[in-house]
């Protein structure tokens, strides 16, 4: 990564009636205060609540009726 | 005297020795492979294609003796075959007949599989919708609910075996798209390809993991081993995504391909997983399914709206092949699952052969 990339900004993309993209370097640190790593660039983080694999988007919201606002 | 260390071990990444050539399963592949190893003048396969299509066929995706011809004639683009010299490639009888067999195939396609309702605009927004109500109204049979549920061991042995024709070159197809877009939609495919090729990690390209999986199961991964054991409706969608792939007037249809492949991977997957585990079998044999799960989730976004949709925002007149290009994703997936579960009902093997 060049340094001029490692400068921007995080980019979150709310995905209409799904989860949130997220492209750059994050991190992820869950309720007990251990991280999470994420195992690629750009990852969707679970918005619906119902993913079998938290924090990670798992399609989940396909099937349980997830609507987000209009 | 130098001392000789001992090499490392290789990394396997699946798939990189040529395709062994497979038996024929009829004239026209018989007088294909005869030509591609020097034993019939290239000539001969004009005639040998028209006997073919001037017979009465049910279906040029379900006809052996075609699928597997194609599979050969497209394999020269990718590994190659055992033995065959690599300027057959581009050799014009071989192109020429290749594209008497594709016309057929691309006109069963558009007949039997409808353009789906296009978006109402042609924002990435809307084309991704259209794409996402598409994929989630499919009600093809289902391949995953059996896995999860009911499939025993020698199943699961012959769903890796199918799916090993395609998943041991996964990706590949949908890279010859890469130089024929521009701007967003290539970013978003490279995205997504980057991801499909290990992200800088060989041992973690998913043709590598697949082929973990098929030795975790106790299958030969070597790159083609077992086409000469699944039918012809199995080796139709590889080839299919091999015309979409090399023709760029076929662009729209490789993207729309993508998309609905990646839009309904997520939840088969992490179903394929539970079926195995379910049978006792480890990470070695799960991950490639359980790191879908999670990978596909991210690409069917990037898909939808960056590829698909930018696309479409591009170049308005691609939108109804990117729908067909989905909906011929879909179809060929029903059609190859409706045999396999077929035979598994009847208690048979899906394969042409039994694997042991």
């Amino acid at each position: 990564m060049s340094a001029d990339e490692s400068r921007r900004p995080v980019r979150i993309t709310p995905c209409p009636d799904g989860p949130l993209l997220v492209r750059g370097p994050i991190e992820v640190v869950d309720a007990d205060g251990r991280t999470v790593v994420p195992t690629r660039r750009t990852v969707a983080l679970c918005r619906c609540g119902g993913t079998a694999t938290p924090p990670w988007c798992d399609g989940t919201h396909k099937v349980n009726g997830f609507r987000t606002p209009e | 005297m130098t001392t000789q260390l001992p090499s490392p071990a290789p990394v396997t990444t699946g798939a990189q020795s040529p395709m062994p050539i497979p038996t024929p399963r009829g004239p026209l592949s018989d007088t294909l492979l005869r030509v591609l190893t020097w034993s019939a003048d290239p000539g001969s396969l004009h005639a040998s294609v028209a006997d073919v299509l001037a017979s009465p066929s049910g279906s040029w995706l379900e006809h052996d003796d075609v699928q597997l011809a194609l599979t050969c004639m497209y394999e020269l683009h990718y590994r190659g075959l055992t033995g065959v010299d690599d300027d057959w490639e581009w050799q014009p009888d071989v192109l020429g007949a290749r594209a008497a067999l594709e016309q057929a195939v691309e006109a069963e396609l558009r007949e039997r599989v409808a353009v789906p309702d296009l978006p109402e605009g042609s924002s990435a927004q809307q084309v991704a919708a259209a794409l996402f109500a598409l994929t989630s109204a499919d009600g093809g049979p289902s391949m995953s609910r059996w896995i999860a549920r009911r499939a025993d061991r020698s199943q699961l042995e012959e769903l890796l075996v199918h799916r090993s024709v395609y998943q041991l070159k996964e990706a590949d197809p949908h890279t010859w798209s890469v130089p024929r877009l521009g701007g967003a939609p290539k970013v978003a495919m490279m995205e997504i390809q980057s991801d499909e090729y290990g992200a800088g990690d060989p041992e973690r390209q998913h043709a590598a993991l697949f082929a973990t999986a098929m030795r975790g199961l106790g299958l030969d991964d070597t790159y083609g081993r077992y086409v000469d054991h699944v039918p012809a409706v199995t080796l139709a969608h590889p080839n299919a995504m091999s015309m979409f792939g090399l023709h760029r007037r076929l662009r729209g249809a490789i993207v729309g391909h993508l998309a609905a492949f990646e839009m309904t991977s997520s939840i088969p997957n992490r179903l394929y997983g539970n079926g195995m585990r379910r049978l006792g079998l480890g990470q070695d044999v799960t991950e490639y399914f359980d790191e879908h799960v999670e990978a596909d989730a991210v690409h069917e976004q990037i898909a939808g709206r960056d590829l698909a949709g930018r696309l479409v925002e591009q170049d308005p007149a691609l939108a109804g092949d990117v729908m067909w290009g989905a909906a011929a994703c879909l179809a060929l997936d029903g059609w190859w699952a409706q045999h396999v579960l077929d035979r598994w009902e009847a208690g048979e093997t899906s394969l042409r052969e039994p694997l042991r």
